[in-house]
């Protein structure tokens, strides 16, 4: 029994927390806790110096610090590996039975068996009874034996078209199988086996892009044929091609290739083309890189034909003889013959100006008359403020036939006329506003239509009938109207660098060649997109044509062809323009990856010149 | 239903490119309504309350368990899939293939017992339908198996069975994938042969015919197998025909009444009639033969084809039940034999090869024996799947066949003159040579000639006046030339679209073409290596 010295029986010990004492000893005094003022430091001193720290307890009851004794270490270990706290106590001695080990003469109870220990349970009976009852009537029936078995009956007996599901007549069947070739056989015919480039070719394939996915092979008999080891596999694939792969129908375009090729009508009921090569000039030397034909528009008269080395050259076409050559002392860049019938005149670009000049040649009341149409001219009073300036020629040039020099401040371009062969524009290359310039002959003063460049400006173009004037950028075809001084269109041509443009006579229509191979042809009435574009060319386009009478077009390409076209234009505007391409003539070399530099037709037949890299200029009638 | 291709890839699934699969909302809301949903619901739960009763370890509730395992059918979306038995038919490919796969695979492992039982089953009565209805057609030799295929009701049905060898189960496939396909099917092809056994008044499950037949065998089967398994085997043996619930009172023979069909001409009458008649000497293309096959032969495959075909097999009787007759069985007309040589030949019957059987099949004709004959190099087998169209490339092999259907028989001529050719060798081979460079020659001058013509008109200026006859030729070239011309010119007026696809038809086309020519080269260059070394043979044997 253990010593009571607190009283105050079976309490939390907390509820003394904040008293000094911790309960009452028997006389009835308080008892104080002992006084502790240990702090960490010291419990730690403690804990490292007293030897028997480990076996100190607070006893909670009194407060005072207890040394275990041995015993009661001893106990606690015991307990704490599961053990009796008796030492003494021996929990595997032998166990005794408590009835059978001594026998004794009388029973230990006397008690007679029951009588409900000899007749039949009523409860059971009422159980029993109930369950029999249950069968005979049927309630409860054996246990079925499974059977796995599936079993199988007509189940298409009734058949009823219309039960059919609205979602099954969009069912698409799974496509069969392929089935083998001769190639899958055993004993394939011998042109079926793969030789050994091609076994390894098949080898380095990736198995999704085999065309076969097996390698045929060859066996002398039956017996030989092993196992194919994807097989497995491939019913596998298959499972999950069924259900894994999205089914929908493809449209499987089955047409006759032939059906694709427009109808269109044959070019021989489109003559007169040309279509023969009949005039070939002998190749310069040094080779000219930038020869331009331009028929004049008389029908027996030379053509002039500027070139890199320095000279402008005359040819009749009908005889094919080079009239007069004009040294010009620099790069001809382009040539235009005055469309005017009454006057006798070529534009001529050399390096930084434009010659005026008079050929000389055919009628000889024409040329005259065109001198004297230049000569007069009267200067104005008052001097105007000109972006170029207009020179009139030397003595000795002059009888070279060059009667006026427009000088510009940087190298021109391109040199075209107006309808009335009065006004004609000049493309300086330049970046600035001062691109395109108009000139006026009989006043020879000059003007700068554009306030703002709007990007590099390839060619221009003057409307053949109303005061519309054609401005080719990169990308875009812009269209003044000259009378009232404003913008009228912005035509895009769908191109990445446009190279040339021709305008239909009529006025409606122009062509867009551009370097990415594509020719675009607008119809101005119907939008400022491309009614069309031709891709007819494999190489970038330098030049297009119109023909001034046929319905014809030409263009020529780097890949030394000239594509000659049919270009109808209906009168009736519901009608659409009809292209026929009628014509491809060969006969450029191709010299530095340039073909036909230049094409123009004959303004009265149906004949194209073209020039070349190759140094040539060709006629084809 | 199927996963549905989505028309933005990359909206649908939410930006990522990655591949996936996509089905549509509706369907899934279809599947939904599915009463079989409910069942696999049922299964779920069960499966859970099994698993707690093991971790209770309650035996007894886990047998009550296991006795009420809910099971469900399929029957409903058979039906729901394929509304008609045409539709059933037509998918019969594929359940053919997988029941066939299945039942070779062993009995343990990788599925169910049952299940290979049941495929097996089904397989053995689907080609006992086809030999009690002599449909058919097509038998190939591959080597991935062996493809058949079956004119059931019309509709071409094709399968493909492994050879019988022990599978190596690959590791990276879902076999559970399979299995699932092959519930389904099993159902289907359950329902399709009662219903095609139904059609020809045969009883379902088949029953051999003649009772007395099996009443003499159960003691001999119970040598191989338990007796319930017998049966099976038995009617696996595919040498009894089956029984009828109606006695076969030759209705066979009943005549078709001919219903001329308006607007059909008397030559596409006469056609029909043909083929019908094509058809039924095919079918009885064995009638009257008694084959025999020796152990090393694929049993089961043959034994199909030719009892499909009308003749009657038997083999070794410690091979299989079902042999019917012996070897010594003097009535035997052909034996198939699979090895160099055969020990003891008996008089009066083919030993051949099995490719014999099938190549016959196939050509629809009995062909000559020699080429089969045991230890002979064998004729490649060639696929009859394969319909030659125009331009292809056609094997000679094929060649000499479609002659041969046609009844003539070139094979002997062109043997002749293979050997006469043999015979001549060499002078003949380089006349040929000769003549064809001739002709190439000619070609080429020929072809000359055309260029220059060319060239002066397009000078336009011809300097030299050539005969006139070379003019004609000229005319002709030239209005072909004028042809291609335009017709150069007209397709570069198409559109960007037709273009395209006007290529890619040409492509195609011109790869085809390149590929035929592939082949014959190749075959030629074959042909004149055997050719050589015959020679050499020859001449080594001379010496």
């Amino acid at each position: 029994l253990q010593d009571i010295r607190n009283t105050v029986g079976n309490i939390p010990m907390e509820w003394y927390q904040d008293f000094p004492h911790v309960g009452y000893n028997l006389d009835g005094k308080k008892i104080y806790k002992p006084i502790r003022n240990k702090d960490e430091l010291d419990m730690f001193l403690e804990k490292m110096e007293n030897p028997d720290y480990w076996r100190t307890v607070q006893d909670k009851m009194t407060g005072a610090d207890i040394k275990l004794t041995d015993e009661q270490v001893d106990l606690v270990h015991r307990l704490q590996r599961g053990q009796f706290g008796d030492v003494r106590f021996d929990p595997y001695e032998p166990a005794v039975d408590f009835f059978t080990h001594e026998v004794m003469i009388h029973p230990v109870t006397n008690r007679p068996a029951d009588k409900r220990s000899f007749i039949p349970s009523l409860t059971e009976k009422e159980k029993v009874s109930k369950l029999v009852h249950a069968i005979k009537m049927g309630w409860i029936k054996p246990r079925k034996p499974k059977d796995d078995t599936p079993t199988y009956y007509d189940l298409w007996a009734h058949e009823d078209p219309n039960s059919i599901l609205g979602r099954h007549k969009m069912h698409v069947p799974a496509p069969k199988m392929k089935l083998p070739g001769h190639e899958e056989s055993y004993n394939p015919p011998p042109e079926y086996l793969l030789s050994e480039e091609e076994k390894l070719a098949w080898e380095q394939q990736e198995p999704a892009e085999r065309k076969l996915n097996f390698v045929p092979q060859q066996y002398r008999c039956l017996r030989a044929v092993p196992a194919y080891s994807r097989f497995i596999h491939e019913r596998f694939e298959r499972c999950l091609d069924l259900y894994l792969c999205p089914r929908q129908r493809k449209m499987r375009v089955n047409v006759d290739p032939e059906d694709l090729i427009p109808k269109l009508p044959k070019p021989r009921d489109l003559q007169p083309f040309p279509t023969t090569q009949a005039l070939v000039t002998e190749p310069r030397q040094p080779p000219a890189r930038r020869p331009c034909p331009c028929p004049c528009p008389w029908l027996t008269l030379p053509c002039p034909a500027g070139s890199d080395d320095c000279t402008v050259r005359f040819w009749e076409v009908c005889t094919a003889r080079c009239m007069k050559t004009l040294p010009v002392g620099g790069v001809v860049k382009s040539v235009a013959w005055n469309p005017n019938p009454t006057v006798c005149l070529v534009a001529i670009c050399v390096e930084q100006s434009v010659l005026l000049v008079n050929p000389c040649l055919g009628d000889k009341l024409l040329y005259g008359a065109t001198d004297q149409l230049l000569e007069s001219y009267v200067a104005p009073e008052e001097e105007r403020v000109q972006p170029v300036q207009w020179v009139t020629a030397t003595m000795e040039e002059h009888s070279k036939g060059v009667r006026l020099v427009v000088q510009h401040s940087k190298a021109v371009k391109q040199v075209t006329w107006h309808g009335k062969g009065d006004y004609f524009a000049s493309v300086v290359s330049d970046n600035s506003n001062m691109q395109v310039l108009i000139h006026q002959t009989s006043k020879r003063w000059s003007q700068n239509p554009f306030r703002k460049s709007k990007g590099l400006v390839q060619c221009v173009l003057f409307h053949p009938i109303r005061p519309y004037f054609f401005v080719a950028t990169q990308r875009y075809v812009r269209v003044y109207n000259l009378l009232k001084q404003e913008l009228t269109k912005k035509l895009m041509t769908n191109c990445k660098w446009v190279s040339s443009m021709a305008i239909h006579p009529g006025g409606d229509n122009i062509i867009c060649g551009s370097y990415d191979s594509k020719l675009a042809w607008f119809d101005l009435d119907l939008s400022t997109r491309p009614y069309q574009m031709l891709r007819h060319h494999k190489k970038a386009l330098r030049s297009v044509a119109f023909h001034k009478h046929y319905p014809l077009f030409a263009s020529g390409s780097d890949d030394g062809t000239v594509i000659v076209c049919h270009g109808m234009v209906y009168n009736d505007l519901l009608q659409n323009p009809l292209l026929v391409p009628v014509k491809v003539l060969k006969g450029h070399a191709m010299t530095l990856d340039l073909g036909v530099l230049d094409v123009l037709f004959h303004p009265t037949q149906p004949w194209v010149f073209s020039s070349g890299a190759d140094g040539t200029v060709r006629l084809y009638t | 239903i199927y996963p549905h291709e989505p028309k933005h890839k990359k909206k649908v699934n939410k930006g990522s490119t990655a591949p996936r699969t996509f089905y549509l909302l509706k369907d899934i809301k279809f599947l939904l309504h599915e009463p079989i949903v409910n069942k696999f619901r049922e299964y779920k739960v069960f499966v859970r309350k099994l698993r707690k009763a093991y971790g209770k370890s309650e035996w007894s509730t886990v047998d009550r368990l296991k006795d009420n395992k809910p099971t469900y059918k399929l029957d409903h979306i058979v039906k729901e899939r394929y509304p008609t038995f045409i539709d059933a038919l037509r998918d019969l490919d594929d359940a053919l293939s997988m029941c066939f796969l299945f039942s070779t695979f062993p009995r343990t492992g990788k599925c169910h017992v049952q299940t290979v039982q049941l495929c097996r089953r089904l397989a053995v009565e689907f080609l006992n339908y086809v030999i009690a209805s002599r449909s058919l057609r097509k038998v190939f030799l591959s080597i991935k198996g062996i493809y058949y295929q079956a004119e059931v009701l019309g509709q071409p049905v094709t399968w493909i069975t492994p050879y019988t060898f022990a599978h190596d189960h690959p590791t990276d496939v879902d076999y559970r994938v399979m299995a699932t396909f092959t519930e389904f099917y099993t159902t289907l092809l359950g329902f399709v042969n009662f219903r095609l056994y139904q059609s020809l008044n045969l009883h379902y499950p088949p029953k051999i015919d003649g009772q007395a037949d099996v009443e003499l065998k159960p003691a001999e089967g119970k040598d191989y197998a338990m007796d319930s398994e017998s049966y099976l085997e038995k009617l696996s043996a595919l040498s009894a025909s089956l029984a009828r619930v109606v006695a076969p009172t030759h209705e066979d023979e009943v005549e078709m009444d001919e219903f001329p069909v308006e607007g059909e001409t008397a030559e596409q009458m006469d056609a029909r009639k043909k083929e019908q008649e094509a058809l039924e000497k095919h079918k009885k293309l064995f009638e009257g033969l008694r084959f025999f096959l020796n152990r090393e032969v694929p049993r089961e495959p043959l034994a199909f084809i030719i009892r499909c075909f009308g003749g009657q097999v038997s083999w070794d009787k410690s091979l299989c039940i079902g042999a019917t007759y012996d070897v010594r069985d003097p009535s035997i007309t052909h034996q198939i034999v699979d090895r160099p040589q055969v020990g003891k030949q008996v008089v009066g019957r083919y030993y051949l090869q099995p490719q014999w059987v099938f190549d016959s099949v196939n050509a629809k004709l009995c062909l000559p024996v020699a080429d089969y004959f045991p230890g002979v190099l064998l004729p490649p087998h060639l696929s009859p799947f394969v319909t030659e169209q125009e331009g292809d490339y056609v094997p000679p092999e094929k060649l000499k066949l479609l002659a041969m259907q046609r009844g003539e028989n070139p094979d002997e001529e062109s043997e002749e003159e293979e050997e006469e050719e043999e015979e001549e060798e060499d002078d003949n081979d380089k006349e040929e040579e000769e003549e064809e460079d001739e002709s190439e020659k000619e070609e080429e001058m020929k072809l000359k000639k055309m260029e220059e013509q060319k060239t002066q008109s397009n000078k336009g200026l011809p300097v030299k006046v050539t005969a006139g006859k070379l003019r004609l030729e000229d005319k002709q070239r030239l209005e072909q030339e004028q042809q291609s011309e335009e017709k150069r010119l007209a397709i570069m007026m198409m559109k960007k679209r037709e273009k395209y696809l006007y290529k890619k038809i040409m492509f195609g086309k011109k790869r085809k073409v390149r590929e035929a020519n592939k082949l014959a080269a190749k075959r030629k260059a074959h042909d004149t290596a055997v050719k050589e070394e015959k020679k050499k043979s020859k001449k080594a044997r001379r010496a």
